[in-house]
């Protein structure tokens, strides 16, 4: 069992390994549907507890945009899609064409809501697929949820799974952002937070689990 | 001596103790329940952010205690005992446990938010405590802010404004 403290840099590399290929994935999607080039940063691993991560996305009262999403099969965990309102906005306009809409009227908007929606699901989904390919690993998406609110009330019933065996998380985050229109730039932000027993089933696959 | 009323946070899986006139706060609460505990006569009062039901229910041992109700709820009575609060006088007010995605609802198990409000009422009403208000449940993310020195809790969310119980 590999826990968080005994961590080695071949685990984190590998971790960052992971955020690489999936958002790798999930860029090039976005690029497909914009028709636009798209860059992505290099993953970083960060493991927090969780008062760390509401600091590490802006505060816990900080709203944010969020696709939610449980990953089910042999290596469980939580994936997020986070978007600030801003950005959603400047999605939403590249999207639909849409130039008066704000993110705060997105629950009632059903067409944006249904659009950013999608979009969450596309690149999650792409963003999955690539990591079960190169793992091997089975992993089922549930159906995303997409929710703006306080970024502690939406990231801390994501963690409820993390938080009955831990009080820290491993963050693989990875940001996508839209290379050509720094004015109206999408910045998303991929959160992958694996389960804590999920992170030998990755090392095992990948053939580094020390024994 | 002029005392400089001060904003006591607190984070998530933790609790505050303090007097008044200061406030304490704790900010997003989604499936989290936010207790406060006070007594009127000494003007003291405590806070919890509870994130779940049940230490029992945990696998590990290494857990923070702060985090699950009835053992944050043991920590937080003792220490307004010790702070000079008197048992019997003891009033509570709470808000959260809503459900931010309403894919999970689905399942008994994972509406952790009605466990979290569950719990905390029967623990509260082992310690015959009486809960004087609450807002809990729905689907909105919470952000709670108690006065000492009126009792009062104030309730703001994103997209319905200010609430005071």
């Amino acid at each position: 069992m590999v826990r968080i403290d005994q961590l080695t840099q071949t685990h984190l590399d590998i971790l960052k390994e992971i955020g690489n290929i999936g958002a790798g994935n999930a860029a090039t999607a976005l690029s497909g549907l914009l028709g636009k080039k798209i860059d992505m940063t290099i993953p970083s691993i960060k493991i927090v507890d969780f008062n760390e991560l509401m600091e590490y996305v802006g505060g816990p009262d900080t709203i944010i945009v969020t696709v939610f999403l449980r990953i089910q099969g042999e290596a469980p965990g939580t994936m997020f899609f986070v978007l600030s309102p801003e950005e959603t906005n400047s999605l939403v306009e590249q999207l639909l064409g849409n130039r008066d809409f704000r993110a705060e009227e997105m629950m009632e908007h059903e067409l944006a809501y249904s659009a950013v929606s999608e979009i969450g699901n596309i690149l999650s989904g792409s963003y999955l697929s690539a990591l079960s390919d190169f793992t091997s690993i089975n992993m089922q998406p549930t159906v995303p949820a997409l929710v703006m609110d306080m970024a502690a009330a939406i990231l801390m019933e994501g963690l409820v799974e993390i938080s009955q065996e831990s009080d820290h998380a491993i963050i693989i985050d990875t940001m996508i952002e839209d290379g050509e229109n720094s004015e109206h730039s999408v910045k998303g932000h991929f959160f992958l937070l694996p389960d804590p027993d999920s992170f030998n089933k990755i090392f095992a696959a990948l053939g580094v689990l020390d024994k | 001596m002029i005392i400089t009323p001060s904003i006591i946070k607190v984070g998530i899986a933790d609790l505050k103790i303090t007097k008044a006139p200061n406030t304490l706060k704790t900010s997003g609460l989604g499936s989290c329940v936010g207790v406060v505990i006070y007594d009127t006569t000494h003007k003291l009062a405590g806070m919890a952010h509870i994130m779940l039901p049940d230490s029992a229910a945990s696998k590990r041992e290494t857990n923070n205690a702060m985090k699950y109700a009835d053992t944050a709820m043991d920590i937080l009575l003792e220490g307004l005992k010790k702070q000079g609060a008197n048992k019997f006088s003891l009033k509570a007010k709470m808000a959260g446990g809503a459900h931010m995605f309403s894919f999970r609802s689905e399942n008994k198990m994972l509406r952790i938010g009605d466990r979290n409000v569950d719990a905390v009422h029967s623990i509260l009403a082992n310690f015959n405590i009486p809960v004087m208000a609450e807002d809990v449940g729905g689907n909105k993310g919470r952000t709670i802010e108690f006065n000492i020195e009126t009792s009062m809790l104030e309730i703001r969310t994103v997209n319905s404004g200010i609430k005071i119980i």
